[in-house]
C-alpha cells in the first residue's frame, strides 16, 4: 500500500513514521469500513494443521447459505469494502465458492482467498489466471515436505507444490505464497524466497499466533528470541518485496519500522467475519471476547462494524498500560491482542514475544489458569482426519423385509406385527391421529 | 516520477475506486490489487478533478490548492501517476 500526501516531510510513497502521521490517529479510531475483512466461508477443512486459528476441521451446519453470503458480499459492495480476504477452513471445499467468488468479483469486492490448494486443478488455475479481480494464496509452513507436513499433515507439501505448479503454468503471475512463521521454518527463509521466485509468486510472511489449535503448539513452535532477530533483519534485508500483513509489528523494537501500517488493526480498520457470521475483532481472535455480533442480526454487517460496544473499546485511546514508560512503545505499541490474550497475558502490558523480553518474563509467573478457555471448536474428531475415498465406498445392501415374513425370533417381533390399518376397521385405539 | 507536468491531462484510471475517508480517501486499484491513502481532502478533490478535461494546473485550480502549495500537490500526484491509479491521457482516449 502506499500513502499519498502532498506534504514536504513524505515525498517517499513509503509509510512516514508515526510521529509525523495523524493518518494513524484516524486509524486507531476506526473508520467508517474496514480497510480490509476476513471472511472464514466455512469450518471445514481436508486437513487438521496442528497451528489452525479458527480450529477449523468439520463443517458447521449453521453455516451462512449461498444467499447470506451474497447478502454480505452486497452490503461490503455498498460500504466500499475493495476486497476481501476469503479463507477458512478452506473455502474452495464449499460447493459454491467458485459462485462466491463470481458474485464478489462482479460487484467490485475483489478477493484474496487463501487455500491449502487440494481444488486447483489446472482447470480451475487457468480460470483464476483469467481474471485481474481474483488473488490466490498457498499456504505452505516448510520448504521442504519433512518441516510443512509436520505442522500442516501428510501429503499437504505435495499439494501445495501441484497448486503452485498449476498456477504457474496457467501463467498466474504473482499468486501468494503464506507462511507462518515457526521455530522450525526460519531457517528455511531464504528456501521460502527461493520457492516464490521459482514460480513468479510473491512470498508472504505471518506470525504464528496461539489462536485456536495455536494455543496448544504455541510453545514449542514460536521462534526463539534470537529467531526473532534473525527474522527482523530478513525482513528489513528483504523490504516490501516479501509481504508480512503487518505481523510483525512487535519486531519493531529492533530498530526502524517494517513497512506497513504497524498498528493494531482489530475492530479499526480490519476484522473477521465467521462461516457462521459472527463478526470478531481480527482474524486470529475467534473467541467470545472478540465477539462484536453477527451479520445475521437486523443491521447486518454495517451495524456490527458502526455500532459494537466491542468495537467502540477497541477505538478508544490506549494509554499502553504496562508498557506506556517503554521507550520503544511508540514502535511497537505493545503488540498483538491477540497474542496477549490466548497466552493469558494482559491486554494492556506486553506482548508474549516482546523483544525486550518482558512477556518471557510474565509468561514464566503466569498462573496455572491463566489460559483462557477455548470458545469454539471445530477440529476433526480423529486427527488426522481418515482418509476419504481411499479405502472406497462401503459396500451396502438394502432390501425390505416382507411384511409378512415371520420375526427372525420372539424377541424380534413388533408390537404391531400383523397390523394392517387397511384391513382394521376400528383404527388403532391410542388417541392420535397417525 | 517527476515528470509529470501541471500541463499534463490526467483521467482516474478506470479501474480505481475511491472511497472518501475523514482523513482524505482510500484509493483502490482493481488491476494491480494496490491501496493508496490520499492523506488530506484537498488532494482529494485534485484528484477528483482529474477528469480528463483539466490539466493538472487547471485540476490543482479546481481544488484550491494555494499557489505556494502547487509543487508538492504536483509531486503527490505524480506518485499517483507512477502507481498507475491516475493516468496520463484525456478522457476522450480512455479504453472502455
Amino acid at each position: 500500500m502506499t500513502l499519498v500526501a502532498p506534504s514536504p516531510v513524505q515525498t517517499s510513497p513509503v509509510a512516514p513514521a508515526r510521529t509525523s502521521s495523524t493518518l494513524m490517529g484516524h486509524f486507531e479510531a476506526g473508520l467508517d469500513a474496514p480497510i480490509c475483512l476476513t471472511w472464514e466461508l466455512t469450518y471445514a477443512c481436508n486437513l487438521s494443521c496442528s497451528h489452525c486459528l479458527s480450529s477449523s476441521g468439520r463443517r458447521d451446519p449453521r453455516e451462512l447459505t449461498t444467499e447470506e453470503c451474497k447478502a454480505v458480499i452486497d452490503e461490503l459492495q455498498r460500504m466500499q469494502v475493495f476486497y476481501v480476504n476469503i479463507g477458512g477452513g478452506e473455502p474452495t471445499v464449499r460447493s459454491d465458492f467458485w459462485e462466491l467468488v463470481d458474485y464478489a468479483t462482479d460487484h467490485q469486492v475483489g478477493v484474496k482467498f487463501s487455500t491449502n490448494g487440494i481444488k486447483l486443478t489446472p482447470e480451475i488455475a487457468q480460470r483464476l489466471a483469467a481474471s485481474d479481480y481474483v488473488d490466490v494464496q498457498i499456504s505452505l509452513d516448510g520448504a521442504t515436505a519433512e518441516v510443512n507436513d509436520h505442522v500442516r499433515g501428510p501429503g499437504s507439501y505435495d499439494t501445495a507444490m501441484r497448486a503452485m505448479q498449476n498456477l504457474a503454468d496457467a501463467g498466474f503471475r504473482g499468486f501468494k505464497i503464506s507462511v507462518v512463521c515457526t521455530r522450525e521454518n526460519i531457517p528455511q527463509l531464504d528456501e521460502f524466497k527461493a520457492i516464490a521466485d521459482r514460480f513468479d509468486a510473491q512470498l508472504r510472511l505471518t506470525r504464528l499466533r496461539p489462536s485456536g489449535r495455536g494455543a496448544d503448539v504455541w510453545d514449542d513452535l514460536h521462534p526463539l528470541p534470537e529467531q526473532q532477530r534473525e527474522l527482523y533483519d530478513w525482513l528489513v534485508a528483504h523490504g516490501e518485496g516479501v509481504l508480512t500483513g503487518d505481523s510483525f509489528f512487535h519486531l519493531s523494537a529492533f530498530g526502524s519500522a517494517l513497512p506497513g501500517l504497524n498498528l493494531c488493526g482489530a475492530g479499526r480498520v480490519v476484522c473477521l467475519i465467521d462461516p457462521i457470521g459472527d463478526v470478531y475483532a481480527c482474524p486470529f481472535a475467534i473467541h467470545d471476547e472478540f465477539l462484536a455480533g453477527s451479520i445475521r442480526e437486523p443491521g447486518g454487517f454495517e451495524a456490527v462494524w458502526r455500532e459494537s460496544e466491542l468495537f467502540q473499546r477497541l477505538r478508544e485511546p490506549t494509554g499502553g498500560g504496562a508498557c506506556a514508560s517503554c521507550s520503544f512503545y511508540d514502535s511497537c505499541r505493545g503488540g498483538c491482542m491477540a497474542a496477549k490474550f490466548f497466552t493469558g497475558l494482559p491486554i494492556d502490558g506486553p506482548d508474549p514475544e516482546c523483544v525486550r523480553g518482558f512477556g518471557e518474563q510474565l509468561l514464566a509467573e503466569r498462573a496455572e489458569d491463566a489460559l483462557p478457555k477455548p470458545s469454539g471448536d471445530h477440529s476433526h474428531r480423529t486427527s488426522p482426519p481418515r482418509p476419504r475415498g481411499g479405502a472406497g465406498p462401503v459396500p451396502l445392501t438394502l432390501s425390505v423385509r416382507r411384511p409378512d415374513a415371520p420375526p427372525a425370533h420372539a424377541c424380534a417381533e413388533s408390537p404391531l406385527a400383523g397390523f394392517s390399518p387397511t384391513t382394521t376397521a376400528a383404527g388403532c385405539a391410542c388417541g392420535t391421529d397417525h | 516520477m517527476d515528470s509529470i507536468r501541471l500541463d499534463a491531462t490526467l483521467t482516474v484510471h478506470p479501474r480505481v475506486s475511491i472511497r472518501p475517508e475523514p482523513f482524505g480517501a482510500l484509493l483502490y486499484h482493481f488491476g494491480t490489487r494496490q491501496l493508496s491513502f490520499l492523506k488530506d481532502r484537498v488532494l482529494l478533490d485534485a484528484v477528483r478533478a482529474c477528469d480528463g478535461t483539466r490539466t493538472l494546473a487547471q485540476a490543482l485550480a479546481e481544488a484550491a490548492v494555494p499557489d505556494a502549495q502547487v509543487e508538492r500537490y504536483r509531486r503527490a500526484v505524480a506518485t499517483l501517476v507512477h502507481s498507475t491509479m491516475l493516468e496520463s491521457r484525456p478522457a476522450n482516449e480512455v479504453a472502455a
